[in-house]
Order: structure tokens, then C-alpha cells, then sequence
């Protein structure tokens, strides 16, 4: 009971904090305009634009003129608010960089209440055409580039999806949380990699402390953070509210129900932090494809792979051969079976969320790192994690690693024939068909589920 | 300081918003939901959805096929019903969750499909339709551009209205008071019982011989045409269908809406409406206002966060009601469509 209460204090404390401390969509005080110029290089790097030369008017009235630095990087001091027209000299652009549309050389930059650097964005390619090896390659690479793509994706889904097939099965909750406990590890993650851990807790920003709790700490330290974090966050859910729900007996549709409010809470408090904008991470953004003969792809997604493979090959292994692992699968069997014959059902069901809520945070990180990293990007895989699960068979312990692979796939492969926006269209339909033919999924047991 | 010109300012939106469009859409939307969730426990997350099915019935059927208004708002029900069925074949089978998954994935998929460039020729993409209205211009009860009417509490207390948005006022509510009696009707009838006993026991209705899927389509339809209702309302009152207008969180509002009003009352989604938008106006108005004269410092919150706020309250106002007060202001905890499991 004291260790609840000094927890409750603690994350309210930290709550406080956070909220005492700046938003980090706030910017510094120096009102400016701003452009960033990068464009692909023949290799597919992008790279920064330097030296390209910009003016700048208000209303008809010339500000001041400058030119990109070497980071790519123009930025021009203002005095007031106002929409700033930033118009860009093509002729100044390097060799076989050039602008996507030739008339659209002039944008406007807005500085306002609340917007202290006003950004402007220009499309820029090489001579060569953009450099993308989707677009350049014949159709059979493009077939396995894609391929390739949606097991990406399916592996960092599955790692969304065993967190909510195991909440499923132990306990017959369908959290609609799941997405915004990826979203969380995502942001969490973003924050250790920039601001680090003074940043989060305002209390301490001006100490001066190092590294996590200074200014910010390399990707893979504060991965490993937000991974602990997610775990904490699942376990404190559990702990201050699904355990004091289920002993209330309140039943599942209502829980569901609560799962439900709980994602649009969490999702616009996170909102409410970070802002709507896409961010990137420090480390580990920009890097040129590597050439594995047919296909292509990035050192940072390579790795993320392998990593998720191999975290999810410790997730199945652990189920399987740990005594922890099979007293969950007993709860997931049948829960009173298991409790009768000894086995800690609300121990069990506190660690399947502490497991789940880590699994999601580290698939949260890897999706920002396949540039996602913004608030709705929990909401929109929602669906994609749910197709899978469904295909896979809600509550099977491999069923969410074999569903969601297969609904990456095919959802990225669906953009052959459908129009890019609409792939997750695909994934629903996917959804509808295994539904009305076999709803257990693929691996599940045909019971009746209705 | 917080004058109090301001608060009657912020109270006079609170009345607006009460009694106006954006109520009288969500008491019509709430009342489908009601038939569907209260009456016969479909958990049915898409209900905006069934909105954009009727809004672009009508905006599609008079801007693409020419059709007369009238016919327009025909084609928008068909749309509605259309939708409905093509949920619940697969799911209304199944477990209460597959719907919710379903729902609320279908919905936002149809936004989608709205806004796509590939469909720009029926449904003009983002932008939408615009030059449909003016048949529901012509039918519009008061033809000046805006009006005000005062309260009688204050002599600054007002509500002011465009002329479409009287439309939906005007209609909409008489609208909802004939839905209001319909669905009292509906549920005293056997056809009524027969949908509270598949929410209380599917087995046992099963059992006794009915066609349980039969009677939950039935459900899922004439909740999702009343939803269409609400859809064409909404974009009467501003003149435009655009695929934005239907974002999934109106879904949430009104689930927050019935489950404050009470589940399976006939009263509490038009309660629900008129309570939350006044209630949620007045705390935005408030919040505003305190940001903007700078009684809580821009450096935690500044007016534009306004918006993310409302989802917030929202959020944990479903929360709470589900955990504590499940049945809402009218509702019965007995007659609640949540199994024991």
C-alpha cells in the first residue's frame, strides 16, 4: 500500500513537471524566417544545399536577402509578425539541383503569435529525377523493394500487436490503448534523444546534469529508456486502473469502452506536449540506401529488423520455455484452470502489461525511426495492428507476429494497385474477409467466437 | 481581469452551441447510436461514418447525378443503409468487439476515400462539394442572412445564427422530436423487445426462436439512417461536404454524449447533446479566455492547445463514466448492455 502511494506521488509529481516545463513546440525568442535546403543526391543521399540565395519581402517590401549555409540552412532575422514571401533564385542552386515545379520558387513563411520562426519548404530534385529506387526500379524490383518494405513494417507492428494479442488473452480486454503506448515510446524516446531527462520533469532543466538528464543522449541509450518506460507505463495502468477494475467488476465492454477513452486522452496529452509536427530523431536520420543487389534499403532499417526479429524470436522463445511464459499461456487457455492449480493470475496479467507496454514503446521507436515519428501515428497503424491480430488469431501467442507480417506485406504490395493513400483500405478488407470466413485467424482455434 | 462582459460572452457561445447546428447533429447522430448501443448493444465506433454516407449522398446525388433534392436525400439513406449492411454481414455474427474494430476502422476509411485524388470525380477530393445547397437554401425558414434572438436571462445574453444554421436548428429539432417519438414507439413494440432481449441474453432470444442477425442488421440500418440524418444536417448548416468534417472523434463525442445522457432512454441523447456542448463551449470559452488574457502563462498552455484540451476532457470524461457511472444521468444500471463477462 506505501509503495502505491509513493508511486501515485512520484508520477504526479512528474506530471506536474511536465507540464510546469515548456511544451517542446515551443521555439526560442528570436523572431525569424527560415528555410532548410537539402535535396537527393545521385546516389540517393540527401544532402544540404548550400549556397542557394534567397530574398525576402513583406508586403511587396524588401526585408533582406542571405544564402543557405553549409548545413543547408537560411535563416534571416525579422521585427515583427506577418506573412513573409521567401522567393528562391534558381539560378543560385548547384550543379543538377533544380526545383520539382520551376514556377514555384516563392513561398510564404508565417511568424505569429506562438510561431516564432516562420519555415518555408521548397521541392527540390537532381536533374536525374528523384532518386528513389521504388519509382526508378522495373516492376519486379519494385514487387520485392515493396516486399521487402512490408516486412519491415510487419515486424515493427508485430511488436505493437504480441502486447495486445497477450492483454487479449489473459485477461479478454481489447485494449484500444495499445497504439498510443507505441506513440509513447516513440515520444518518450524522442525526448530522452534530444532534451534528455530534464526536459521531462521540468524541475531540473537548468541544472546543468549530464547526459539522460541534461541534454539529451544518443538513440540507442535513450531507446533502451523509453523501452523501460513503456514497461512502467503498462505496469502503472495496470496497477491504478485495470486492476482496480476488475475487481470492481466491471465488465469488459465497459473496459473496452475504457481503453477507448484512455487512447484519445493519451493521445492528445501527447499532443498537447509535443505538438502536431513531424519530428525526427538526432541520430540516425538521414542515411543513404545500401545496394543489396535487387533491393535496397537503409543500415538504419536493416538493423531495426534484425533487432525486431530478434526481440520477437526472444518473445516467442521465452513463451515457450520460461516457467513465466507458460503460466501466461495457461491464463490464456482458460484463466480459472490455471488459477486453481496455482498459478498468480493478476501476477501474470500485471507482467503481460509491463511486457506489453515495452514491446510497444521499442515498435514505437522503431516506426519513428522509419520516419513516423508523430502524434497520429499510433492512430492510424491502429487499424493495421487490429487486421493483423485478427489474421493472425486474437489471443495465439505467434499469431500476431504471422498476422501483422502478412498484413505489412500486403498492404505495401497493395500499392501496385491502389492509390497510396488508400493502402490501409486494403488491410480492412483483409480484416472483413478473415472475419467472415475464419475469425479464429490463422492460428487460432475454431471455437465459437460469436 | 476576467470582466464579466466576458463571461456573458462565454455563456451566450455556451447557449449557441446548446441549442444550435452542432447539438441538434449530435442528438440525431446519438439517438441511431442509441438504437444501436442502448437498445440493442451493437458496438458500433463508426457512427460518423453513417454521416458521411448521407452527407455525400446528398452533396453526390445533386452536384454528380443531378438528382432532385428530394431523390438526393433518398440516395443518401440508401448510402447509409448500404454501409450498414456492409458492416454487419461479417461481424454482426461475432463477438460485440469485431463491430467496434470494424466500425471505427470502416469510417475512417471512408474519410479517406473522400479526400483521395483517385476518387476526385465523384467526390472532389478535400475540397468536396459545394453547389448543391440552394434548393435547401430555398426552403430555409428564415431568410435573412443571420439572426439573434436574446435570452431572457440578460439583456447582453444572445444567440445569433446564420440563416442555414436556423435551418438546422428549425427543422433539426422538430426532426428530433419526431425521431424521439418514433423511437419510443419502436421500443415499446414487440419488434423493440425483441432487441432488448438479444442485449440482455443473444443465447436465450436465439433459443426462443428468433432470427438474431435479422434483428441486429434491422437495428444496425435504421440506427445508421438516422446517422445519415444527422450527416445531412451537418453539412445543410455549412453548405459544403468535405471529407474532414467526419473525423473519428465525433464518433467519441457522441459516444461521450449517450453514455452521459443514459443509454436506452429515449430522452438522453437529446439531454446528453444540449448538456455537453454547453457544458464543453462554456469550459472552452473559459479556458480561452484564460489563456489569452494570460492568467495561466503561455509557457504551459496557449490558446490554440484549446482543441487538444476538449479531446482530453473528453477522453477522461468517457473514463470516468464508464468506470463510475456507466447508466449516465438517466439511464438504468440493470438495463446497461454490458454482459457479465
Amino acid at each position: 500500500m506505501r509503495t502505491k502511494a509513493t508511486l501515485l506521488v512520484l508520477l504526479f509529481l512528474t506530471l506536474i513537471g511536465s507540464i510546469a516545463v515548456p511544451a517542446f513546440a515551443q521555439e526560442d525568442e528570436t523572431l525569424g524566417v527560415e528555410v532548410k535546403l537539402s535535396a537527393k543526391d545521385g546516389e540517393g543521399v540527401r544532402q544540404p544545399v548550400v549556397g542557394a540565395h534567397f530574398d525576402v519581402t513583406l508586403d511587396g517590401e524588401t526585408i533582406g536577402s542571405g544564402e543557405t549555409d553549409a548545413d543547408g540552412v537560411f535563416f534571416l532575422e525579422v521585427d515583427g509578425f506577418g506573412n513573409y514571401e521567401i522567393t528562391l533564385d534558381p539560378a543560385s542552386l548547384p550543379e543538377g539541383v533544380t526545383l520539382t515545379n520551376p514556377d514555384r520558387n516563392v513561398a510564404t513563411a508565417k511568424v505569429e503569435e506562438g510561431r516564432n520562426r516562420g519555415r518555408a519548404l521548397f521541392a527540390l530534385e537532381t536533374v536525374e529525377g528523384a532518386a528513389n529506387d521504388v519509382a526508378n526500379a522495373s516492376s519486379q524490383n519494385k514487387f520485392l523493394q515493396l516486399t521487402l518494405d512490408g516486412t519491415k513494417l510487419g515486424l515493427f507492428l508485430a511488436m505493437g500487436a504480441i502486447g495486445l494479442n497477450l492483454i487479449y488473452g489473459t485477461t479478454g480486454l481489447t485494449s484500444f490503448a495499445h497504439s498510443e503506448m507505441i506513440v509513447f515510446g516513440m515520444l518518450t524516446a524522442y525526448m530522452f534523444n534530444y532534451y534528455g531527462l530534464a526536459a521531462g520533469i521540468g524541475l531540473f532543466a537548468d541544472w546543468g546534469l549530464p547526459g539522460p538528464f541534461g541534454s539529451g543522449v544518443n538513440l540507442i541509450f535513450a531507446g533502451i529508456l523509453a523501452t523501460i518506460a513503456g514497461g512502467l507505463l503498462g505496469w502503472c495502468l495496470d496497477v491504478f486502473l485495470f486492476a482496480p477494475m476488475r475487481r470492481m467488476g466491471v465488465s469488459l465492454i465497459a473496459q473496452m469502452i475504457v481503453t477507448i477513452g484512455l487512447s484519445l486522452l493519451m493521445r492528445y496529452f501527447l499532443k498537447f506536449l509535443f505538438g502536431g509536427d513531424q519530428r525526427f530523431f538526432k541520430d540516425y536520420t538521414a542515411q543513404s540506401n545500401i545496394d543489396l543487389g535487387i533491393v535496397g534499403t537503409t543500415p538504419k532499417d536493416l538493423i531495426s529488423m534484425l533487432i525486431s526479429l530478434l526481440v520477437l524470436g526472444l518473445v516467442g522463445l521465452a513463451l515457450v520455455r520460461t516457467r513465466m511464459g507458460k503460466a501466461m499461456r495457461a491464463v490464456s487457455d482458460n484463466r480459472d484452470l490455471a488459477e486453481s492449480s496455482g498459478i498468480d493470475v493478476q501476477r501474470v496479467i500485471r507482467l503481460v502489461w509491463v511486457a506489453g507496454g515495452a514491446l510497444a514503446a521499442l515498435g514505437g521507436i522503431m516506426l519513428g525511426l522509419s520516419d513516423n515519428l508523430n502524434w497520429l501515428t499510433g492512430f492510424r497503424n491502429l487499424l493495421l495492428i487490429f487486421a493483423g491480430v485478427t489474421l493472425g488469431g486474437l489471443g495465439t501467442a505467434y499469431g500476431a507476429l504471422v498476422g501483422c507480417l502478412i498484413v505489412g506485406i500486403g498492404v505495401q504490395l497493395s500499392t501496385l494497385i491502389i492509390p497510396a493513400e488508400l493502402k490501409n483500405a486494403g488491410a480492412l478488407l483483409v480484416m472483413v474477409i478473415v472475419l467472415m470466413f475464419r475469425p479464429q485467424g490463422i492460428l487460432g482455434k475454431a471455437e465459437r467466437i460469436g | 481581469m476576467l470582466l464579466a462582459t466576458d463571461i456573458i460572452s462565454v455563456l451566450s457561445q455556451g447557449f449557441t452551441q446548446a441549442l444550435g447546428p452542432e447539438a441538434v447533429v449530435f442528438a440525431i447522430a446519438a439517438i441511431g447510436l442509441n438504437i444501436h448501443f442502448g437498445y440493442t448493444g451493437l458496438l458500433n465506433f463508426g457512427q460518423v461514418g453513417f454521416m458521411l454516407m448521407g452527407a455525400y449522398g446528398i452533396g453526390v446525388g445533386i452536384v454528380i447525378l443531378s438528382l432532385n433534392h428530394w431523390v438526393a436525400i433518398a440516395f443518401g439513406i440508401l448510402l447509409a443503409a448500404g454501409f450498414a449492411f456492409l458492416l454487419g454481414a461479417p461481424t454482426l455474427k461475432l463477438r460485440a468487439d469485431y463491430l467496434a474494430i470494424v466500425t471505427i476502422a470502416a469510417a475512417e476509411i471512408l474519410r479517406l476515400i473522400g479526400r483521395s485524388n483517385s476518387m476526385d470525380k465523384i467526390t472532389r477530393g478535400a475540397e468536396g462539394l459545394n453547389e448543391w445547397s440552394q434548393p435547401f437554401q430555398d426552403m430555409a425558414p428564415i431568410q435573412s442572412t443571420t439572426k439573434s434572438i436574446p435570452l431572457l436571462l440578460h439583456e447582453d445574453l444572445q444567440i445569433t445564427w446564420t440563416k442555414m444554421q436556423w435551418f438546422v436548428v428549425i427543422y433539426g429539432w422538430i426532426a428530433v422530436a419526431l425521431l424521439v417519438v418514433l423511437v419510443y414507439f419502436l421500443m415499446k413494440s414487440p419488434w423493440g423487445r425483441v432487441l432488448k432481449s438479444i442485449r440482455e441474453d443473444e443465447d436465450a432470444a436465439r433459443a426462443l426462436g428468433k432470427n438474431v442477425f435479422r434483428f441486429k442488421m434491422q437495428a444496425l440500418v435504421l440506427g445508421g439512417i438516422i446517422g445519415g440524418f444527422a450527416g445531412m444536417f451537418q453539412v445543410i448548416g455549412k453548405g459544403t461536404v468535405q471529407p474532414d468534417t467526419f473525423v473519428p472523434q465525433i464518433t467519441f463525442l457522441m459516444w461521450t454524449i449517450l453514455i452521459l445522457g443514459g443509454a436506452a432512454r429515449v430522452f438522453s441523447p437529446v439531454v446528453g447533446a444540449i448538456i455537453f456542448w454547453f457544458l464543453l463551449t462554456v469550459a472552452e470559452g473559459l479556458l480561452t479566455m484564460l489563456a489569452e488574457t494570460e492568467w495561466i502563462p503561455t509557457s504551459i498552455f496557449r490558446s490554440t492547445q484549446v482543441g487538444d484540451f476538449r479531446f482530453m476532457f473528453v477522453g477522461l470524461s468517457l473514463m470516468l463514466l464508464m468506470i463510475f457511472r456507466p447508466q449516465g444521468i438517466f439511464g438504468d444500471r440493470e438495463e446497461m448492455a454490458l454482459d457479465d463477462r
